[in-house]
């Protein structure tokens, strides 16, 4: 993934100076970041850099206050997170946000509908859709949770929340998936599986991740951008992001956090 | 009614469908069918008619309060306008054989009615959800009220509009076999209410089964996840409002037949409130909940009204009970009572249940000894309670001794009860 790749093909996301203020507080200080169709791309900065503003910015649920978001060469920035949506980006949230009064299956279905053309129907029955059905059935045996499909969502286990959380994200085929801090909370193997579920479920399309966990951010990432107080200071692969002193400067402080990576 | 059926890869098998979804209508249809047989009396018949029509009211409700997470303090608004429309219509209706038709079916004209008014209305009130919805639903809700007294014309003021549903009065023969279904006797318009309200009740719960009806409870849990799966929460709230606003016009086009008469009073907020009532206490999370409580609500309606001046504070009593001690409703606690009645452990747990509802009651005989007197002494008329003869004057010993200690020794025996569940 060079830029003279970069330049080949339309970017999957193009953001170009990018700036959110709140009031007096810049949170966002004009970001410019190209990511590339296929690529697996990571954010990481220290708490506070504005990753999970930026995160929310790029999806539409806020608007910028200047700067644009291009997905696939076309403005985004501006749209609702339906709209934006729609347009084959999808994301997920550090909170598990999943609808706690269904069960499993109704929450992978949920993501399916939209993408399989059901829209607002209210004239068939949501199981009518054969395609829907062996969609819905299709992602579940993929993140794993047949088995659990007809539980109610809110009684899962928190790491197989965090698994429906991504199940769902992806459930709409989107070409772009989002996804904002995975594997937070998660013991040493339930991150190695979710590691796993995320590169099968997020082959062959562009990924965004914002990630703390440094093992699986340069175990993962074909790129990483460093964000330090709402600017990128340093886009690079995994060991150029290691090799730059700005970065270990401003945003490790000390050795741990690149050691522990390596 | 709900999925929990353990499932093939593809969701629940055929026969819990059947189970869960098919049987329990099946069953409701054959109690329809069933109450004529039994030659229930004129009063009989008034109460079931308008048992029917706050099935359909409840149930409507329900798909804004439990099914999109929507509190609205105006339902009746769209119960009243499909109403006033299915009234109006009904005096356009000429008379003959066919007027009888007209008649049947003037409840799609109370959906159209009602719809419509919701898609007016709901375009600026869904875009947001919560507590600016809720105060909105108030505003436009007195606004509407006040607007049918200035409007009388179209209102009829305060005393409202009435009409007549007989458009036909003899039996017609066909091929040799004579009907005699004119809509005039209470008789028929029971089989019209119940043929509406089996049709109303189905299609309101296959609304819930479709995309749209699925999204609606999507968004009431998560609005913002609703978005990133490609929905926009508001044109999903506003759908649901119009449905919900037809399903409460067929209720107003059934009561326009049954009463005969439509008042302002129809859409002001006094049966906004009741229907809310009527979900809440029913349980609006479950399906048959706003049912249940159409039916126990319309029977206290009518015949605690009978006995006492204050039924409506038994009423407000109730609703503070159920919002208190059984948030899941009425349908709540039968689905407890079923559960405890077949888990294991059932005996000793289902003496426990009858020994606090035994003490409850004991505390609610005092209540009711303290309302009936306080109504009396307040009407100022000198009337003296007097249940089973014995009368209980305000400024009598007894009396006060019939309310102190049943309300104690019942507070006791349910504190003790408490304490006693302690593990």
């Amino acid at each position: 993934m060079n830029s003279a790749m970069n330049s080949a093909v339309t970017p999957a996301i193009e953001i170009r100076g990018l700036t959110k203020n709140f009031g007096q507080a810049e949170i966002i200080r004009g970001v410019d970041l190209t990511i590339a169709p296929g690529e697996r791309h990571a954010i990481i900065g220290p708490n506070g850099a504005g990753k999970s503003t930026l995160f929310n910015l790029v999806s539409g649920m806020f608007k910028p206050t200047a700067g644009e978001v291009r997905l696939h060469g076309e403005r985004i920035s501006g749209l609702p997170p339906y709209a934006v949506n729609r347009r084959g980006l999808s994301r997920s949230f550090q909170v598990s946000s999943v609808f706690t009064n269904m069960t499993v299956r109704e929450n992978v279905r949920c993501g399916v509908l939209w993408s399989m053309g059901q829209k607002y129907a209210f004239w068939k029955s949501v199981r009518a859709s054969r395609a829907v059905q062996e969609r819905t059935a299709e992602i579940l045996a993929m993140v794993g949770l047949t088995d659990k499909a007809d539980l109610p969502a809110a009684l899962l286990p928190y790491a197989d929340q965090r698994t429906l959380e991504i199940a769902i994200t992806i459930a709409g085929g989107p070409s772009v998936v989002m996804l904002d801090e995975p594997t937070a909370g998660m013991s040493h193997s339930e991150t190695a599986r979710a590691v796993a579920l995320i590169r099968a479920a997020t082959a062959a399309k562009t990924l965004l991740i914002v990630e703390h966990d440094m093992g699986v951010v340069f175990g993962l990432a074909d790129r990483i951008s460093v964000l330090c107080y709402g600017e990128i200071i340093a886009t690079g692969t995994p060991e150029e992001i290691r090799g730059d002193p700005r970065v270990r400067e401003a945003y490790l402080g000390d050795e741990a956090g690149l050691e522990a990576a390596q | 009614m709900t999925d929990t059926a353990l499932s093939p890869a593809l969701g629940p098998t055929r026969s819990a469908q059947f189970r869960d979804r098919v049987l329990p209508f099946l069953a409701f249809a054959a109690v329809l069918v069933a109450i004529p047989a039994f030659g229930p009396s004129r009063t009989w018949l008034t109460l079931f008619n308008s048992m029917g029509i706050n099935i359909v009211f409840a149930l409507s409700y329900t798909m804004l309060l439990g099914r999109a997470g929507l509190l609205s303090f105006g339902h009746a608004v769209y119960f009243g306008l499909g109403g006033y429309l299915a009234m109006h219509l009904m005096a356009a209706i000429p008379e003959g054989v066919w007027g009888v038709a007209g008649v049947f079916a003037l409840p799609v004209v109370g959906f159209a009615g009602g719809a419509v008014a919701g898609a007016v209305i709901g375009w600026p009130s869904c875009r947001r959800a919560g507590i600016p919805f809720a105060m909105i639903s108030l505003g436009i809700a007195e606004l509407v009220a006040s607007a049918a007294f200035i409007f009388v014309s179209v209102f009829g003021g305060e005393e409202g509009i009435s009409g007549d549903r007989m458009k036909w009065f003899d039996p017609i023969a066909i091929g040799g076999l004579e009907i005699d279904f004119t809509m005039g006797p209470l008789g028929d318009v029971y089989w019209f209410i119940a043929f509406w309200t089996f049709l109303a009740t189905v299609l309101m719960y296959a609304f819930t089964r479709t995309p749209l009806g699925r999204m609606s409870e999507a968004v009431r849990d998560n609005p913002e996840r609703a978005a990133f799966v490609g929905y926009n929460p508001q044109q999903v709230r506003y759908l649901v409002f119009i449905a919900a606003g037809g399903f409460a016009g067929v209720g107003g086009g059934m009561a326009a037949v049954n009463f005969e008469i439509f008042t302002p009073e129809n859409l002001s907020l006094a049966p906004s409130g009741f229907v809310l009532l009527m979900a809440y206490i029913g349980g609006i999370r479950y399906f048959a909940g706003p049912i249940l409580g159409a039916v126990v609500l319309t029977w206290m309606q009518s015949s605690f009204s009978a006995y006492t001046e204050a039924w409506l504070l038994y009423l407000g009593l109730l609703f503070i009970v159920i919002v208190m001690f059984a948030p899941d409703g009425l349908a709540g606690v039968v689905a407890r009572l079923a559960k405890g009645v077949t888990a294991p452990g059932a005996a000793p747990r289902l003496g426990r249940w009858a020994g606090r509802t035994v003490a409850a009651l004991v505390a609610l005989t005092g209540v009711v000894v303290l309302v009936e007197v306080a109504v009396r002494w307040s009407g100022g008329y000198g009337e003296t309670f007097e249940p089973f003869g014995l009368p209980l004057p305000a400024d009598e010993p007894i009396t006060w001794v019939l309310v102190g200690v049943p309300i104690a020794l019942g507070l006791t025996l349910l504190r003790l009860a408490a304490t006693g569940d302690e593990p």
